[in-house]
């Protein structure tokens, strides 16, 4: 019990010292995290609007594949990525693997489809609701999806949430296709794993405390931009 | 006070931005006109024909298909047989000609302008046109607040603005004045008669027997999925052409 409050008040003596290994990790995890979780949103999105509004043969399936690639097992993609990044895979000559933009790749891949479940959720409940009166200003299906995306605008800050958070959070695939490399590729969930195993709990729990008051702060921000637009009915 | 509940009651003027040349509303033609959902039949045979210009009240008893033939005449439905006619075209060819005002309005989540400049930027329309718009149904001190917070009245008036931003040929209204005040009721009927003096051909959907006296050209009478009379208003009114119809007329139930 002892070692853990020393640990904790170690943790707390790196985070206010602002120690640089520290803030150079989270600064990759958030860069890593924000950018997959961005680009996520640009293919998850449409993706979402047009099976939200299309009515087409094989629609129910794709909705199967769609909520069950939400589930995706990091390690699998992160293998998956490493097998197409690697020296002798299809993108090799990239020469990506244990980069930043791999850890990206993978993470982008993990969460494209929750940023596209939900976010068809989302706009799928909106367009039953706007449906009659677009259909009756004969709008074009790309006009129907750019304002269902603006209209839900709120909800789906919610879904790019949930993406980042899953993001931010993640391990298997990361430390596969970034390797963990210190001063590359350590990211604050693989440097919570390295020095848990390493026994050097102090940095870990540090670690651990700023990806808490990350998630909570960045879960707070939305909240509160929910908030004000539903006092504005606009959620 | 709004421009339109002045103390003339009528609406505010709206700029001449229309175009000079606007398509003249075409008669329409409907002929044994069915409509199933499974085994019931909602519409059951509807025939009905209409002249180009005036302004038409289309009245009878819940469940008799008035919204259901709104909808058929907007192209928003597919009847199951039978055939609409607007001037040679089908139904489904003259939705943007024609705009749908609903019961309940459904307002985008933004702001009351960005309401009508959605419709005018998707319709490829002047966008200066929008504050003469909001002026004309009486909203434009509104045009900054969020469409969803407006009142029952409020947001009808803008449905109406978004409608007419359209520049229709033909304004179909599916009860736009049901559970309003009657300021609001008088403001909404305003907006459609200057509509209607415009050339606009207006097809109305109503429960109020004194608005339709108000309003009506003519009247459409629907019983059990069929048009059971169909008069001026001027005839229907004191000489109801059914049983149905004057039991409605009266206040009696309609079965």
């Amino acid at each position: 019990m002892q070692s853990i409050i020393d640990a904790l008040g170690l943790a707390f003596a790196l985070v206010f010292s602002a120690d640089a290994d520290l803030l150079e990790i989270v600064l990759l995890s958030l860069r890593v995290s924000l950018t997959a979780a961005a680009v996520a949103c640009v293919i998850g999105l449409p993706i979402g609007a047009l099976v939200a509004i299309g009515r087409f043969r094989g629609r129910n399936a794709v909705l199967i594949v769609m909520n069950a690639l939400m589930g995706l097992p990091p390690v699998v993609v992160g293998l998956l990525v490493y097998l197409h990044l690697s020296r002798s895979g299809p993108l090799g000559f990239l020469g990506l693997l244990y980069t930043p933009t791999a850890m990206i790749i993978a993470q982008t891949i993990l969460i494209a489809p929750i940023v596209a479940a939900l976010s068809r959720q989302v706009l799928e409940d909106l367009h039953a609701e706007y449906a009659e009166q677009f259909r009756s200003l004969c709008l074009t299906r790309i006009q129907t999806v750019r304002a269902l995306i603006w209209d839900a605008r709120y909800s789906l800050l919610t879904v790019g949430l949930a993406g980042f958070g899953r993001a931010v959070a993640e391990v298997g695939a990361v430390i596969i296709v970034g390797g963990n490399i210190d001063h590359m590729t350590r990211v604050m969930t693989t440097a919570i794993a390295l020095e848990t195993s390493r026994g050097d709990l102090a940095l870990a729990l540090a670690l651990g405390i700023i990806l808490l008051v990350i998630s909570l702060g960045v879960n707070a921000a939305v909240q509160s931009v929910r908030m004000t637009a539903a006092r504005q009915a606009y959620v | 006070m709004s421009d339109v509940l002045s103390m003339t009651g009528a609406p505010a003027k709206e700029p001449a931005h229309r175009p000079a040349q606007r398509g003249a509303p075409p008669p329409l033609e409907v002929r044994d006109l069915v409509l199933r959902f499974g085994e019931a039949a909602v519409l059951d045979g509807l025939s009905l024909t209409l002249g180009p210009r005036g302004c038409t009240m289309i009245m009878g008893p819940n469940g008799a298909g008035k919204s259901l033939l709104l909808k058929l005449l907007h192209g928003l439905l597919p009847p199951t047989s039978g055939r609409i006619d607007w001037g040679g075209h089908t139904a489904p060819a003259m939705t943007a000609r024609q705009a749908l005002v609903f019961q309940k309005p459904v307002l985008l989540r933004r702001s009351v302008a960005a309401n009508i400049d959605f419709v005018l930027k998707a319709r490829r329309k002047d966008p200066a046109r929008r504050d003469g718009l909001l002026a004309h149904v009486g909203l434009a001190h509104k045009a900054g607040q969020p469409a969803r917070l407006l009142s029952g009245g409020e947001a009808q008036r803008l449905a109406l603005a978004r409608a007419l931003a359209t520049d229709p040929d033909v304004l179909l209204l599916d009860e736009p004045t049901a559970s309003l005040d009657p300021a609001s009721v008088l403001a909404i009927e305003g907006i459609v008669a200057q509509a209607r003096d415009r050339g606009v051909r207006i097809i109305f959907v109503t429960h109020d027997v004194g608005q339709a006296r108000r309003m009506a050209d003519d009247v459409v009478f629907l019983h059990r999925g069929r048009v059971s009379a169909h008069s001026p208003a001027h005839d229907f009114f004191p000489e109801p052409a059914c049983d149905a119809a004057r039991a409605y007329l009266d206040g009696r139930i309609v079965v």
